[in-house]
């Protein structure tokens, strides 16, 4: 892995299997908890195009599956939509998930290809929030207040 | 004085008070569930003693105390006493920050250090942290610590032979 560009390296240890939480990463139903209401458009298999949609009907986010192999490590490209991040163009994001004991492993890397990325700025802000929300549904029934909602002014 | 400039960042995000998540930080019968049945000593005041012991009484990590605010922040140095291979290494600072986040909490922890220490010997604390925090999350948002296994952390031993420090 190049060490040049922009990093955000995350691990997260969670109480639940490698199946579910898989699940609650890409399935609908899981991710309007946790991930402030969006969904994910995406048919989940290698070249199928993919898109994080905000409540309101815009794209948050697009790109498209780079890898898959559920429920050890997806790779998606990543491009913003909605903000003038859309000019930093595609970074590249995985997720790995490993078992341990009677927790998982996740650890997400998200990367830009240059330096200085204000994307992967934002992001490292927004992944510990999200992932700490979903250690929560995950593991009590219920996600993190601070993530329930799209935030209003976004 | 040396600088110490922070080198590793772990944001957690907790629902408890900040009160809950202080006492969860600052006392054994918290850190021995979810920090590797360590126990903490603190002198609970700036200047203050701080020790993690293991349950044999080792000093696995000593120090003292240079922040104090509770329920907002606590901070240490942080010498690593054993194993005997990592007692050269020269102490770092672990940071606690509390804020409110909703009716949640947003734990900072960050790990600073005063010279150009190498990816290799941060490492050991990348491993670390996360389980640790992650456990502190799940004990208090469930009750229940979880048993992370960790390998020792190979590449950081390594590094601090071929270092000679």
């Amino acid at each position: 892995m190049s060490e040049a560009g922009s990093s955000f390296v995350y691990v997260i240890y969670i109480r639940t299997t490698p199946e579910r939480l898989w699940r609650a990463l890409t399935a609908p139903e899981f991710t309007r908890q946790f991930w402030c209401e969006t969904v994910q458009d995406c048919e989940w298999k290698v070249g199928a195009s993919w898109k994080l949609m905000i409540p309101d009907g815009r794209v948050g986010d697009a790109g498209e599956v780079l890898e898959i192999d559920p429920p050890r490590r997806l790779v998606l490209s990543w491009q913003n939509q909605f903000t003038d991040l859309r000019a930093e163009g595609h970074s590249r994001m995985t997720y790995q998930l490993e078992p341990q004991g009677d927790m998982v492993k996740l650890t997400v890397r998200h990367e830009m290809p240059h330096l200085g990325s204000t994307f992967i700025e934002k992001v490292s802000n927004g992944w510990p929030a999200i992932l700490s929300s979903l250690k929560s549904l995950l593991e009590t029934g219920e996600p993190l207040e601070a993530t329930r909602r799209w935030p209003k002014d976004m | 004085m040396p600088e110490f400039k922070p080198k590793t960042v772990y944001v957690t995000y907790i629902a408890a008070t900040p009160e809950k998540v202080w006492e969860a930080l600052t006392s054994s019968e918290f850190t021995k569930k979810y920090f590797w049945d360590r126990s903490i000593e603190l002198e609970p005041k700036l200047g203050g003693a701080f020790a993690l012991r293991l349950p044999d009484g080792t000093a696995n990590v000593q120090g003292k105390v240079i922040a104090w605010d509770p329920p907002r922040k606590f901070a240490v140095t942080w010498g690593v006493k054993w194993p005997a291979e990592f007692a050269t290494l020269p102490e770092c600072h672990v940071t606690y920050e509390i804020a409110p986040a909703d009716d949640a909490v947003r734990l900072t922890m960050t790990e600073s250090h005063s010279w150009n220490v190498p990816e290799a010997i941060l490492s050991g604390g990348r491993m670390g942290w996360p389980a640790v925090l992650s456990g502190l999350k799940s004990l208090l948002e469930t009750g229940n610590a979880p048993l992370i296994k960790m390998e020792p952390p190979k590449d950081m031993i390594e590094a601090i032979k071929n270092l000679k420090l």
